[in-house]
């Protein structure tokens, strides 16, 4: 048996520890080296996920389980389905993005800020591939201490603020999760999915299990109102911090909703759905045109993140192929279109040290290249067609409509703003007169900077047109949760 | 159960440290200022020979020796050896601290051997009577070790709060014992044990004797509301000794609970898991709260110290074996990670400087990623964060706690542990984001930097890997026939 998914969690962490050991704070160039090697390297020994997968199966694949704590029948459990599978290589791929994007730019305490990044990089793979609570609940948690280092060291002004509140957010939320767990334990007296999956529960205790997963995964994704942490991390965190966020950990909480909530506590979520589609909705709609007034670049992108994945949630709690499907590629979607826009602030800011949409104007005078690079990343978040926000959104506005017309509406109606507030903002900073000395003195895209976007916009470009390689891997792991979460695990009496 | 009752074998770990105590003292006299390390090396020494026949000695069965007045069981043992090791990192990382303010003496190792002296003969106890002597010898002890800096007014404030409220709880601790005593007819713990099972009359008697005995206890553990004391004996005590109260006493700590509520008074469990709860939620939520407000470290580590104690309450309130070895795990776990923190306080004090505001902690990144690093893995630990040692204590507890019906209880534990990694973010903060007010460099002895980095990757390691350390604790808890 092949240990591929050992290699994408410790192949980045081992990476890491290796960047602060050899590369010191005075000799930044080693360290870089040392990050991209590791980067390229983690990317690489994923790749097999993808091609060695079996689409036609739901099983969990590449399968790892050893002892590790045997005392508490905890298990260094591994395995991937069609609904992990794709994360893990959206996380290599961001993390080999986050180092290249921060080759030049980070200045101080390179070595630390690259090792912080490998090692987040195996820990949320280790999220991704964990198949036992703890293991799990290790890798979602240890993941905290190095993004709440990136945002303090390397953030904004208000960075301390932002890393407080993002670490004790997601910490309030995933010790409930805790609680959870153990309750789970006890009652199966095991810690594997497997079994919890299979554990009738009665409706009572699965509210309140729902409740306790909920606090947890609907603060991750985040889902109105235990939002207002994102708008604050990913404003101050630096460009790396701000892209891994919305690319990466968010689909943590998504994940959790189709790994851990919808499995584990079926009835509730039936139960709970109208709650959760209402809290979507308005996510959707009112986030939405929060986005509109935003006067900062990356506050913008930040509750514009925060409105696409309330498609994800309102997705998921349809119960329906194409609503879960949808809600999953929008995941993927969204990791590709928020890294790029936040790639893009991170050029502009990189020149002019302001993320103020009133500071630009004119910018495409100054960077054509940048300002069609932008372009299409702004077209792609607004969800046109032929790019990767088209797909996911219409799978979930079509399951919508199928379960409710108006339901389908209100969530289409959002197509609309989405379109306003990036378009908008593209505008303002974009064309126009150049507005200022300071425009009118910016340098065009660099020749790292020009390779980076290319690369998202591929990858944006190739799942707008084709994106069956995407959906095919999901697709019967897809129909086999829907299967299972159909049938009610109420005990009978 | 072995009848023979003059054994010295089962006393012999004892007998080392007492010979090693005298020896100092008598060795001391003849020492000029510059040989004062002869007697820290004869301590050490001393360690290394307990800590050896401690190992050599270990039995799986239990004896009662003298009487019926010491126990040596597999539990005794471990305590024991963990108690060496604690009193020997106290040693290597305040030899600096010492030297540099006048206290690197021959009395400052005969009182740490004395208490520690103590903490064994508490440990091994089978018997009221020498629990109550080894609680008094370990307290004396560190009484004096508080008021060793005689001439400044902080040590000797502290020592006598210390001295006044820890002789009330001994009065409290003879008092309750006397009503046992009463309602029981002896002074042995196994007997009393069958006492309290055997029999019904008596029981208001022996349940006002529990109340006594769970005061005392929540004195010398310094769980809320008897934790006054624990503030102000932190904050006053030199460091070093700070340290030693902080770590090695903790595990004697363990061993008074445990032979006087799981053993002597299992039976009672009704009277007494009701008080454990009280004292286990105020503590909790009270120490992570008054943490959050104070700028001394020293005292901020105090009251997290009175919230950890918390959380080991938890653990004992189960009353089953994995309550226990849950209680114990958090123990060794939390004694670990305290002595990494102090060690790194330790380093970064000097001649004329004490490390004890949380402001002297600014920008240590700056000054030394890796003692950053150590002190982080000790904050996030303290927090209970996964991957670090701490996280594994509170899944232990919580569990035991939602094992025995209280799932309420875990989630208040939960709660404060939320409020609780505040204070220790707030530490990592001035650490890694804020830039240093003091730019002295770090200077320590290489066997100091050598321990303290390994305490520190320990934390990590145990992290990993917990299962060792998590077995070993259920494991000689069932052998001690705790269950």
């Amino acid at each position: 048996m092949t240990s591929y998914l050992s290699l994408a969690i410790w192949v980045p962490i081992i990476s890491g520890v290796a960047v602060v050991v050899a590369g010191r704070d005075r000799d930044a160039g080693t360290a870089r080296w040392i990050a991209l090697l590791g980067a390229i390297a983690g990317f690489l020994v994923c790749i097999p996920l993808y091609t060695h997968f079996d689409n036609a199966t739901s099983a969990m694949q590449f399968v790892e389980r050893r002892d590790w704590i045997p005392y508490f029948d905890i298990f260094y459990h591994l395995g991937v389905d069609g609904i992990s599978v794709l994360f893990i290589l959206l996380n290599s791929f961001t993390t080999l993005l986050v180092v290249w994007a921060g080759w030049e730019v980070i200045k101080s305490r390179v070595a630390q800020y690259m090792a912080a990044f490998l090692i987040m990089s195996g820990l949320i793979n280790g999220a991704f591939a964990a198949l036992d609570g703890i293991l799990f609940y290790v890798f979602f948690e240890a993941m905290l201490i190095p993004m709440y280092l990136i945002i303090g060291v390397w953030g904004g002004e208000r960075r301390v603020y932002a890393a407080i509140k993002f670490f004790l957010y997601t910490l309030l939320g995933s010790l409930l999760m805790l609680v959870a767990f153990i309750y789970l334990y006890q009652q199966t007296g095991s810690f594997a999915l497997d079994d919890w999956y299979r554990l009738p529960l009665s409706l009572s205790t699965q509210v309140m299990i729902f409740i306790a997963f909920f606090a947890a995964f609907a603060v991750k994704v985040p889902m109105w109102p235990v939002h207002t942490w994102l708008p604050d991390a990913h404003t101050e965190a630096p460009t790396g911090g701000s892209v891994v966020l919305a690319a990466i950990t968010l689909k943590i909480g998504g994940y959790g909703f189709v790994r851990f909530i919808l499995p584990i506590v079926p009835d509730a979520s039936h139960y709970l759905a109208p709650f959760v589609i209402t809290i979507s909705l308005i996510a959707i709609v009112y986030i939405g045109f929060v986005a509109l007034v935003q006067t900062d670049m990356k506050k913008l992108i930040a509750y514009s993140s925060i409105s696409h994945m309330g498609f994800v949630t309102l997705g998921f709690f349809l119960f329906n192929q194409l609503g879960v499907e949808g809600g999953l590629a929008q995941m993927v979607s969204h990791g590709f279109v928020s890294a790029a826009m936040f790639l893009c602030v991170g050029v502009m800011y990189d020149r002019m040290h302001t993320r103020m949409i009133a500071d630009y104007g004119g910018v495409a005078n100054t960077m054509p290249k940048f300002a069609a690079f932008m372009m299409l990343f702004a077209m792609a978040n607004s969800g046109l067609p032929a790019t990767s926000g088209f797909v996911g959104e219409f799978m979930v506005i079509l399951a919508a409509v199928q379960v409710n017309f108006w339901l389908g509406f209100v969530a289409a109606i959002s197509l609309i703003l989405g379109a306003a507030y990036t378009l908008w903002m593209y505008k303002r900073v974009i064309f126009g007169a150049v507005a200022n000395a300071h425009v009118a003195a910016l340098s065009d895209l660099s020749r790292r900077e020009f390779w980076l976007l290319g690369t998202v916009a591929a990858a944006v470009l190739l799942m707008g047109i084709w994106p069956r390689p995407f959906i095919d891997v999901m697709h019967v792991s897809v129909v086999d949760l829907l299967a299972h979460v159909a049938k009610s695990k109420i005990p009978t009496p | 159960m072995n009848t023979m009752t003059f054994n010295l074998m089962a006393v012999l770990p004892e007998l080392v440290i007492l010979t090693a105590a005298c020896v100092i003292l008598l060795v001391d006299l003849f020492l000029r200022d510059d040989q004062r390390h002869v007697g820290y090396w004869l301590a050490q020494f001393a360690l290394l020979v307990a800590l050896c026949v401690t190992v050599k000695t270990m039995h799986i069965d239990v004896v009662r020796v003298f009487h019926n007045l010491v126990i040596d069981d597999l539990i005794a043992d471990f305590l024991r050896l963990f108690s060496f090791v604690a009193v020997s990192l106290v040693l290597f990382y305040s030899r600096t601290y010492l030297a540099v303010r006048g206290l690197f003496r021959g009395e400052t190792f005969v009182l740490i051997l004395f208490a520690l002296l103590g903490m064994q003969v508490l440990i091994t106890a089978n018997s009221f009577v020498t629990l109550y002597l080894g609680l008094e010898l370990m307290s004396l002890s560190l009484y004096a070790l508080v008021a060793i800096q005689r001439d400044e007014t902080a040590p000797v404030e502290a020592a006598m709060k210390y001295f006044v409220l820890g002789a009330l709880a001994s009065g409290f601790l003879l008092y309750g014992m006397s009503m046992i005593y009463g309602a029981t007819g002896t002074l042995q713990i196994d007997l009393i044990a069958q006492a309290v099972l055997g029999r019904a009359d008596n029981a208001i008697l022996l349940m006002l004797g529990v109340v006594f005995v769970v005061s005392a206890i929540a004195f010398k553990l310094g769980a809320v509301p008897y934790h006054m004391w624990v503030p102000d004996v932190y904050q006053g005590a030199p460091t070093a000794i700070t340290l030693l109260i902080g770590s090695a006493p903790k595990f004697a700590a363990f061993a008074m609970i445990l032979r006087l509520l799981a053993g002597a008074l299992g039976g009672a469990e009704g009277n007494w898991q009701g008080m454990l709860i009280v004292l286990c939620v105020l503590s909790m939520t009270l120490g992570h709260i008054v943490a959050i407000a104070q700028t001394n470290l020293k005292r901020m580590l105090a009251y997290s110290s009175i919230a950890n104690m918390g959380y080991v309450l938890m653990g004992f309130m189960a009353g089953d074996v994995t309550g226990f070895s849950a209680a114990l795990f958090y123990i060794v776990a939390y004694v670990l990670t305290t002595l990494a923190g102090f060690g790194v306080m330790l380093l970064l004090s000097r001649r004329g400087f004490e490390a004890d505001q949380i402001d002297d902690l600014k920008g240590l990144n700056q000054r030394s990623p890796w003692w950053a690093l150590v002190m982080l893995l000790v904050m996030f630990s303290l927090a209970g964060m996964p991957p670090t040692i701490g996280f594994y204590g509170k899944l232990l507890v919580l569990q035991a706690a939602i094992n025995a019906g209280y799932v309420w209880l875990a989630v208040v534990g939960v709660l404060a542990a939320l409020i609780g990694a505040f204070y220790y973010l707030r530490i990592v903060k001035l650490m890694y984001f804020d830039d240093p007010v003091d730019r002295a460099p770090i200077e320590a002895r290489a066997d100091t930097r050598f321990l303290l980095s390994a305490n520190g990757l320990s934390l990590l390691l145990f992290g990993i890997l917990p299962q060792p350390l998590m077995g070993l604790c259920a494991v000689v808890l069932v052998q001690s026939q705790f269950y």
